[in-house]
């Protein structure tokens, strides 16, 4: 069987994936994608640590992160489709008007 | 140490159900009822309703849903803060929301939703509950923030909580699983009993999962470094949104943190010198940009970052005296802050409003009233005797000395003088400075009256008799489970 | 640690393999490009526009409501598969999740986004 390690690393290098996504990218579908990213690196975590503690409680966990994970992703790309009726746009960097 | 697995016992959550039953019956009544002002209304009684339910558990606390679900004191004291906010938001919307042609059912379902969210987050010593009602909470909160659709700047706003609020949030349950692999458990009473336990590679899981989680509850209270969303959002939303923003999910945010680092991981001793830069850093960059902000909302974002800063502080001094004076003055600061900010609803219905700091020009020749009530909570938000806003920052220095941390509270107290400058700049401009135009007139509605009148009472109150409401707030501190 | 040189030098071969295929293919294949090998294969159609056309914003709402009920699904199947032992009171507390749930898709409804105009 695959040792533990391997899959909290994979889990890791998908979280800093996520981050570094969403700090580099200026695409806001990929921002928001490298979001969810995030959200199945902490999955991957936790399920790794249910199977090999023996512990119930992280499937039922994983189950409710994918159902927060889905309704926020209704809702953002919702913004992003308003978003992009009203400024023909998804760059980050043309989001500008405010600032100090 | 007993866990006890009581029952499901739905009376548990009674407030929370009410609530979000009634959201619903609002989103469906909204396409048969063609009155709004019936639905604004029926949203205010469910809140009622609910602050009915909540408070007779008062004094005995209980637990259930196997321990996820906790209805003590300190639960019931933050139920009040939300159930507050987001009235008093009903209240002041209304008016705004008409004059910029947004008005609809939905606003008022998704502020009841995100108050179940807030509920839930403060109702819980479970790590995973807090997310999910952090969740509940935040995904209305990021439509609210984008709710004037045909506003561009209000798009804006949206999409920038948005992407900063879900980063937060991966970053936060990053540090739950990571909780969670160290300890076996996601309920902080287990971890708290077990500490002393962990081996030491699960020690640093342990950490580092602490730190994320601070990271992400650093996102969501605005803590610098991690507020650079925040002026955006604030400025960018609708004004009784932004009102909303700055005093409830900050409340539940907090109530979150002092629930996990004063009580969960109240032996990690390494992580107070973390929250001491924290709070540093985050009182003295909100007071000082807050200076040169000339729009008020923006003032008011930078001036509501600056608070959570005093608020940290009070978590870093940690032990309970210092969590009910945290207690205490988010409660106060609810008061405050909601009343400054439905002055600035209601100069901002008219539909030319920039909202800039000079446009108070000549308020008190045409408003006195509204002069003055603006004037009292930019003395509270300074903190001057006798407003509620003074006691609150009193008894978190004082905590603050008393526990040692000296140099925190000299700090603080610095700042507060910074922060006067720009606070009593509002109050300058409204009464004393010479309008080069006649103010333009507003209109009052009742219901933004009654918000005033609230507000400023309890202001006033919890700053002249703040011995009460401060007994209440300790009452409702380790009462935990 | 020879488990790991096992590895390494396996990947060493498997990339060694992939490069020199490349490398032998493109000494013995015919070199003849023109146009219509670098367009997007469409079940041998005539290829209209490129690839990146803006879809109908009501897929949207489609995709919306398929997910709603996709992730519902996933709550579902632990509970069926432990019904045995639950009981009543978690057929309530389903029966609770759906209506809340239909409740959606009747707002859904009410809101008409359940017709393509």
């Amino acid at each position: 069987m695959v040792p533990m390690p391997y899959y909290l690393i994979v889990g890791a290098v998908l979280f800093v994936i996520g981050i570094a996504g969403v700090i580099l990218s200026r695409n806001l579908i990929i921002m928001f994608m490298s979001i969810e990213l995030m959200l199945n690196a902490a999955n991957l975590t936790i399920i790794t640590f249910s199977r090999f503690l023996n512990l119930m409680d992280g499937h039922v966990f994983v189950f409710l992160i994918m159902a927060v994970a889905a309704a926020e992703a209704a809702v953002g790309l919702a913004i992003i489709i308003m978003l992009f009726r009203n400024r023909e746009t998804i760059d980050a960097d043309k989001f500008n008007l405010l600032k100090w | 140490m007993d866990l006890k697995l009581a029952t499901i016992d739905l009376g548990l959550i009674a407030p929370e159900i009410i609530i979000a039953a009634v959201a619903m019956l609002i989103l469906l009544l909204g396409n048969v009822v063609r009155r709004r002002t019936i639905l604004a209304y029926f949203g205010l009684f469910g809140l009622v309703a609910a602050l009915l339910t909540a408070l007779p558990r008062w004094g005995n606390p209980a637990s259930g849903f196997y321990g996820m679900v906790q209805a003590d004191n300190f639960a019931i004291f933050f139920k009040i803060i939300f159930i507050i906010a987001a009235g008093l938001t009903i209240l002041m919307a209304r008016r705004y929301l008409i004059s910029h042609e947004i008005e609809s059912p939905e606003f008022y379902a998704l502020l009841l939703f995100s108050a179940v969210g807030m509920m839930v987050m403060a109702a819980t010593s479970d790590l995973v509950v807090i997310f999910l009602g952090l969740e509940i909470m935040s995904v209305p909160l990021y439509v609210m923030a984008a709710f004037a659709r045909h506003d561009v700047s209000s798009n804006e706003a949206g999409i920038k909580y948005f992407i900063m609020g879900a980063f937060a949030s991966g970053i936060l349950i990053y540090g739950i699983a990571l909780v969670y692999g160290a300890t076996g458990t996601t309920d902080l009473r287990r971890i708290l009993a077990d500490w002393g336990f962990f081996e030491m590679h699960s020690q640093l899981f342990l950490y580092s999962g602490a730190i994320l989680v601070l990271i992400g509850f650093g996102f969501k209270v605005a803590a610098v470094p991690f507020h650079m969303w925040v002026p955006d959002v604030y400025q960018g939303a609708p004004t009784p949104v932004t009102a909303f923003f700055s005093v409830a999910p900050k409340a539940a945010g907090f109530a979150a943190l002092l629930r996990i680092f004063t009580y969960g991981f109240a032996d990690m001793s390494q992580l107070w010198a973390i929250l001491w830069i924290l709070a540093v850093l985050t009182m003295t960059v909100g007071n000082i940009l807050a200076i040169f902000q000339d729009n008020i909302k923006r003032m008011l974002a930078y001036s509501s970052i600056a608070h959570a800063g005093y608020i940290l502080v009070a978590l870093t001094a940690g032990g309970d005296g210092a969590v009910s004076s945290a207690a205490y003055y988010l409660l106060a600061y609810t008061f405050f802050n909601l009343g400054a900010f439905a002055v600035i609803t209601l100069i901002d219905t008219r539909n030319s409003s920039t909202a800039q700091i000079d446009e108070m020009q000549g308020l008190s020749g045409r408003h006195p009233f509204l002069a003055a009530v603006l004037a009292l909570f930019m003395f509270a938000l300074a903190g001057f005797p006798p407003t509620a806003g003074f006691m609150g920052k009193f008894y978190i220095f004082s905590e603050a000395i008393k526990n040692g941390y000296i140099g925190l509270a000299i700090i603080g107290v610095m700042n507060s003088f910074v922060s006067v400058y720009y606070y009593l700049r509002v109050v300058v401009v409204s009464f004393f400075a010479r309008p080069n135009k006649e103010f333009e007139a507003v209109s009052y509605t009742p219901a933004i009256f009654i918000v005033l009148v609230i507000t400023a009472a309890g202001t006033l109150i919890l700053g002249i008799l703040p011995g009460y409401w401060l007994s209440l707030a300790r009452a409702g501190i380790f009462q935990f489970l | 640690m020879s488990e790991y040189l096992a590895v390494l030098v396996f990947l060493g071969v498997g990339i060694g393999m992939v490069l020199f295929t490349f490398f032998l293919a493109r000494l013995i294949r015919p070199a003849h490009p023109y146009k219509a090998k670098n367009q997007s294969y469409e079940s041998a159609e005539k290829p209209i526009g490129d690839a990146w056309v803006q879809f109908n914003n009501r897929f949207y709402i489609f995709a919306l409501m398929f997910v709603v009920f996709d992730v519902e699904a996933v709550f579902l199947f632990p509970w069926a598969v432990a019904f045995g032992q639950l009981g009543l009171y978690a057929l309530i507390e389903m029966v609770i999740f759906i209506a809340v749930l239909l409740f959606g898709l009747l707002y859904a409804w009410k809101k008409g986004v359940l017709k393509w105009v």
